[in-house]
């Protein structure tokens, strides 16, 4: 009871906006601003008429989602490899740290949207130029991050090993990289939510296939409802990133002391 | 405020930097890229200061300048109000959580699209989308700065008889503001960010994003393009340190800030 008490406490304004938003949209019978009933008829049909034994994507769907999901998670992991390695380099030297510090936060200065049109001249059209966008601009919270918490481990622990004769490669892997695991995770985390965004305006710049194409094909087409659509569906997604990154976090860094400060 | 730096710790930095830019140098010079695609870094500076003497590019800067500026002023002006009335009442802002939450993770670059068609006028269509992208930072702050007033300084007042909104402008509000003014850094950042792209989309070559994209169509002069982008990034380096400098000058008795 006290459950649903809490769910209500915290559900009803949202409930309250959506059908303002309904009864408003359907007497104001704005073109711009079709009622919520109409938006997801129209996602449904853009992209979930599929049969039930695909979890109702149709062909369009499955199409659009494997290029643009690929690309996102293909630029994601590609950055959060390279930011991992150049993290821990930069964050188990001082002076590796002094010298590339001044050139990564230049090129981090940079907003990535002002070079798609560079990496499209670089790369062309393609799977190529989306997932080297992507990897490119969401590799700096992965590096800071990395850094920062391999230089936040414990130097007694460290000492501890060498005298027990652990190599380096066994010190990095059992004990530095687990101690910054929470911040890597963080950066991975904020990583993830960038890289839905340029996934987005990698698509719209130069793409004709995608979750971003489309929303560029209403666009030409004016029809509203699937652009609130895609807009809504890119909301739901981010969201739905953000939740289970955090789940995970929880459930396999919950016995990590270091963890509770990043986990919000 | 003047910090001097031990010598070695500029040694490196210069080291760092010569060693990247010289790289990147060699590399274009010596052919191991296609320099007509990727420059050679002293024709981008070179080119990144002909721009500056390029009334175009100008222009375009200042466009961009406007709609940044106008849209982050919306922004502090609503989403700051909106804060201090959801901080107000606990049972609105649990109930707004979700709702504030889901909206600021709709990415505003969505949004371009749309803003497209529903504003005929481009800079309408960018200082919108650079509103919607600052709002969230600076509202969530102003919400999460204001839970952490301290109670006991609040308390305080009550019992000396000031009314609530006494309490807000002379307690809340100035224990607030750093944090406030936090959120709306990173909404610079971001706001630029959009606008850009905004720009990069929106089709008339207006702004520093209108500019990159019309060098893309015109033959593709990529060190012109890297130099458009390279701007915009000490652009946004110097908004950020302006808005620190701020803080620390306007926040100067708060030592944490």
């Amino acid at each position: 009871m006290s459950a649903l008490v809490r769910v209500l406490r915290r559900a009803w304004l949202v409930v309250l906006v959506v059908a303002a938003w309904e009864l408003w949209t359907r007497y104001a019978e704005e073109a711009y601003f079709p009622p919520p009933s109409t938006i997801l008829p129209a996602l449904r049909d853009l992209w979930f008429d599929g049969p039930p034994s695909l979890l109702f994507l149709n062909e369009t769907a499955r199409d659009d989602f494997a290029a643009s999901l690929g690309h996102l998670f293909g630029g994601w992991l590609l950055a959060g490899a390279a930011g991992v390695l150049v993290g821990v380099l930069i964050g188990r030297s001082t002076t590796a740290r002094e010298v590339f510090d001044p050139v990564l936060e230049f090129l981090r200065a940079i907003p990535t949207p002002t070079l798609v049109p560079f990496f499209i001249v670089l790369f062309q059209l393609g799977a190529t130029m989306q997932i080297m966008t992507i990897a490119f601009g969401v590799i700096w919270p992965v590096i800071l991050n990395t850094a920062d918490g391999v230089r936040g481990v414990d130097r007694l622990q460290l000492e501890t090993a060498q005298v027990f004769g652990l190599g380096p490669v066994r010190r990095l892997v059992e004990i530095v990289l687990p101690a910054a695991l929470p911040k890597i995770f963080a950066g991975l985390r904020v990583s993830l939510s960038f890289a839905l965004i340029l996934m987005v305006i990698a698509e719209l710049v130069g793409s004709t296939s995608g979750i971003g194409a489309q929303l560029i094909n209403a666009e030409h087409s004016f029809e509203l409802p699937t652009m609130w659509a895609v807009i809504v569906f890119l909301g739901v997604l981010g969201f739905l990133f953000n939740g289970v990154l955090l789940l995970i976090e929880r459930r396999f860094l919950g016995w990590h002391a270091g963890a509770r400060q990043t986990a919000s | 405020m003047i910090r001097l730096s031990p010598p070695r710790r500029v040694l490196h930095a210069i080291i760092g930097i010569a060693g990247a830019a010289g790289l990147a140098e060699l590399a274009a010079r010596a052919g191991l890229v296609d320099s007509e695609v990727i420059p050679p870094v002293s024709v981008v500076l070179r080119r990144a200061a002909g721009l500056l003497a390029d009334a175009g590019f100008g222009d375009d800067v200042a466009v961009t300048l406007e709609g940044w500026i106008a849209g982050l002023l919306l922004a502090v002006a609503v989403g700051v109000p909106a804060g201090l009335v959801l901080g107000q009442f606990r049972a609105l802002s649990a109930a707004a959580s979700p709702l504030v939450e889901f909206l600021r993770t709709l990415s505003p670059v969505s949004l371009i699209p749309l803003a497209i068609v529903m504003f005929p006028e481009t800079f309408q269509m960018k200082v919108f989308l650079t509103f919607f992208a600052a709002l969230w930072p600076i509202l969530v702050n102003t919400l999460y700065a204001l839970r952490d007033v301290d109670p006991v300084a609040k308390d305080t007042l009550k019992s000396f008889g000031f009314g609530p909104l006494s309490v807000l402008w002379r307690v809340s509000l100035p224990s607030a503001a750093p944090f406030v003014m936090t959120g709306v850094r990173i909404a610079a950042s971001v706001g630029l960010i959009v606008i850009v792209s905004g720009e990069l989309l929106a089709g008339d070559g207006t702004g520093i994003g209108g500019y990159i994209t019309e060098t893309q169509s015109s033959g593709g002069h990529t060190d012109l393009m890297l130099a458009a982008a390279l701007w915009t990034g000490v652009i946004g380096v110097a908004a950020n340190s302006a808005l620190v400098r701020m803080e620390r000058r306007a926040f100067r008795w708060r030592a944490a800030a």
